[in-house]
């Protein structure tokens, strides 16, 4: 099975995963979906250390390696973290 | 030390799996605190897995711009007010796009012979990120008031807007066959252009929708960039999140009863409500009954059942606080008190329960429409704070409302509504709502916090 093939395989099975997952999830903590997905998408960061990290890479896929590894970073702390002080505001009535 | 290539694997599918165990844990509050340290465990191993395999060997950069990053993204954090949430999804929403979009260029700089399958994955990877990113910045820009609320339509835009995309597909498909810089240039450049002109006609109020569309599309230039780098945790985090907001999408669209077309395409709405200084006289001369704060009280300080219908203009206000203090003066009283929350209330999905739950709301008084809709016709009154178009019964009565076949919360069917509005001004869709023209029904005006401030006092005044 060639690799473009193997990769679609893994695509369409997350794809049922993501679908299931994701209606299950309670109207009232949209928002904290937004935000973790958002956090979680911040995974590009590991492109992103691909290039910058890359040892023969030119100044041009350098620079961008970098910036890159930084927006991904703001995703990535910025997002579980409001996600977390979100997530602590919700309460049940104190019995 | 170095991981193996297999290593590397097994700790990028510990991640995945991380990961749906934390969406897995958004289904219930009680678990959600748990799902989100899941995610993060699964972050930190992801990325501790690629900074040991074979291909990071030079570290400088990478140190530097995490650092500067994380940074970043904990200031903005723990400042953001939560009014303010949409603004920081819209504006993180356009750091993933540009970082899609960066990886994707950057690879095929270090590459050293693309093949024309990898260059195709590249462009998709290109456009969807640009798409993601500019359109992303228009959000931002509309939700924080720097750009008009009202859709920016103009003629022949959607021949403009075809024009651009089959001309980006276009170059897309040149470069993955010749491997062209400049068609690769043009491309992403046609691409950031498309995010805007997508976006800069979609109304303000539409902006639930288009934070989900907006991320989904983040989760599909994730999975590219997963193509393109041959990495199975990108593509699965990729659809993952791709869903996400695709859903979210579906369901937003489902509770205005429009569809994703007429949203993205359709340019409704008026814009952005305006306060008005002769709203008790507009008000009179329509026939519509005005009340004080204090006619209010009297109705809810003796009521079985209070349902406070909270919208945007609670937000905007910043009432929520007040709306709390209002409960724990009415439940010391005996009234029974809830919330109810339209789905697309607010400026994004679950917008009010994040708003509800920041003023330590319990949970559990906060119910979403289907649950709460059977309890108005038992219920006293009715308070809609800063809500419209999400209780008009124009919804169902009137076929030639832009609105007919919205599903709406069933307010007027209380035995008493007190709506708190600003102005006589319609809201969003420039519609009339009927619901004041009710023999039950009852504007109080002024600024919601300020009316709902003067409840409070009166309660505290006349206790007993």
């Amino acid at each position: 099975m060639s690799e473009s093939l193997l990769a679609l395989y893994v695509f369409v099975l997350a794809c049922f995963i993501g679908y299931y997952v994701i209606w299950g999830v309670t109207p009232s903590l949209h928002t904290p979906l937004v935000a973790l997905t958002n956090a979680i998408s911040g995974i590009v960061v590991v492109g992103a250390l691909l290039v910058a990290g890359f040892e023969q890479a030119g100044t041009g896929a350098s620079v961008l390696g970098f910036i890159a590894v930084l927006l991904a970073s703001i995703n990535v702390f910025g997002g579980f973290l409001v996600t977390h002080r979100m997530l602590s505001m919700f309460k049940k009535k104190p019995r | 030390m170095e991981l193996s290539v297999n290593t590397q694997a097994v700790a990028y599918l510990a991640s995945a799996i991380l990961f749906i165990l934390a969406l897995k844990g958004l289904t219930h509050p009680a678990t959600a605190r748990r799902g989100n340290f899941y995610g993060i465990i699964g972050m930190v191993i992801a990325v501790a897995a690629t900074l040991f395999g074979h291909e990071v060997q030079a570290y400088g950069l990478i140190a530097a711009g995490v650092a500067i990053g994380a940074v970043i993204g904990i200031i903005l954090a723990m400042r953001i007010q939560m009014t303010a949430m949409p603004q920081l999804v819209a504006a993180l929403h356009s750091f993933v796009g540009m970082a899609a979009v960066l990886v994707a260029i950057g690879t095929f700089f270090i590459t050293g012979h693309p093949g024309a399958v990898m260059m195709g994955e590249l462009s998709a990877g290109v456009i969807i990120g640009a798409i993601t990113c500019t359109g992303s910045v228009i959000a931002f820009g509309k939700l924080q008031g720097l750009l008009s609320g009202a859709p920016v339509k103009f003629a022949g835009q959607h021949l403009l807007n075809a024009l651009l995309g089959i001309a980006t597909l276009g170059l897309g498909v040149y470069f993955a066959m010749t491997g062209s810089v400049w068609a690769l240039a043009l491309m992403t450049l046609l691409a950031f252009v498309i995010g805007v002109t997508l976006i800069i006609p979609i109304g303000g109020a539409d902006m639930p929708v288009v934070i989900s569309m907006l991320n989904s599309y983040s989760g599909w230039a994730a999975a590219a960039t997963g193509f393109t780098l041959h990495n199975n945790l990108l593509i699965i985090v990729g659809a993952l999140v791709g869903f996400s907001g695709a859903i979210l999408s579906y369901i937003m669209c489902k509770a205005m009863n429009r569809s994703i077309i007429n949203v993205v395409f359709g340019g409704f709405g008026s814009g952005d409500e305006t306060g008005d200084p002769s709203a008790g006289a507009l008000a009179a001369s329509r026939g519509v009954k005005s009340s004080s704060v204090d006619d209010a009280v009297y109705w809810m300080e003796d009521a079985n059942k209070v349902i406070i219908i909270p919208g945007y203009g609670m937000a905007v206000a910043q009432a929520q606080h007040s709306c709390k203090e209002l409960m724990e003066l009415l439940e010391a009283r005996g009234v029974e008190v809830k919330f109810a929350i339209h789905p697309v209330a607010g400026r994004m999905p679950g917008h009010m329960n994040v708003l509800l739950a920041e003023a330590d709301i319990p949970y559990d008084r906060v119910l979403e429409m289907d649950e709460i809709n059977p309890e108005f016709p038992g219920c006293d009154v009715a308070l809609v704070v800063g809500a419209n178009d999400v209780v008009n019964p124009a919804a169902k009565e009137d076929k030639t409302s832009p609105i007919y076949g919205m599903p709406i919360l069933e307010a007027g069917k209380a035995r008493q509504v007190f709506f708190l509005k600003r102005s006589m001004r319609p809201g969003y869709s420039g519609v009339d709502n009927l619901l004041f023209y009710k023999e039950n029904t009852s504007l109080v005006f002024g600024d919601a916090k300020d009316t709902i401030e003067g409840m409070v006092n009166a309660l505290k005044g006349s206790a007993h």
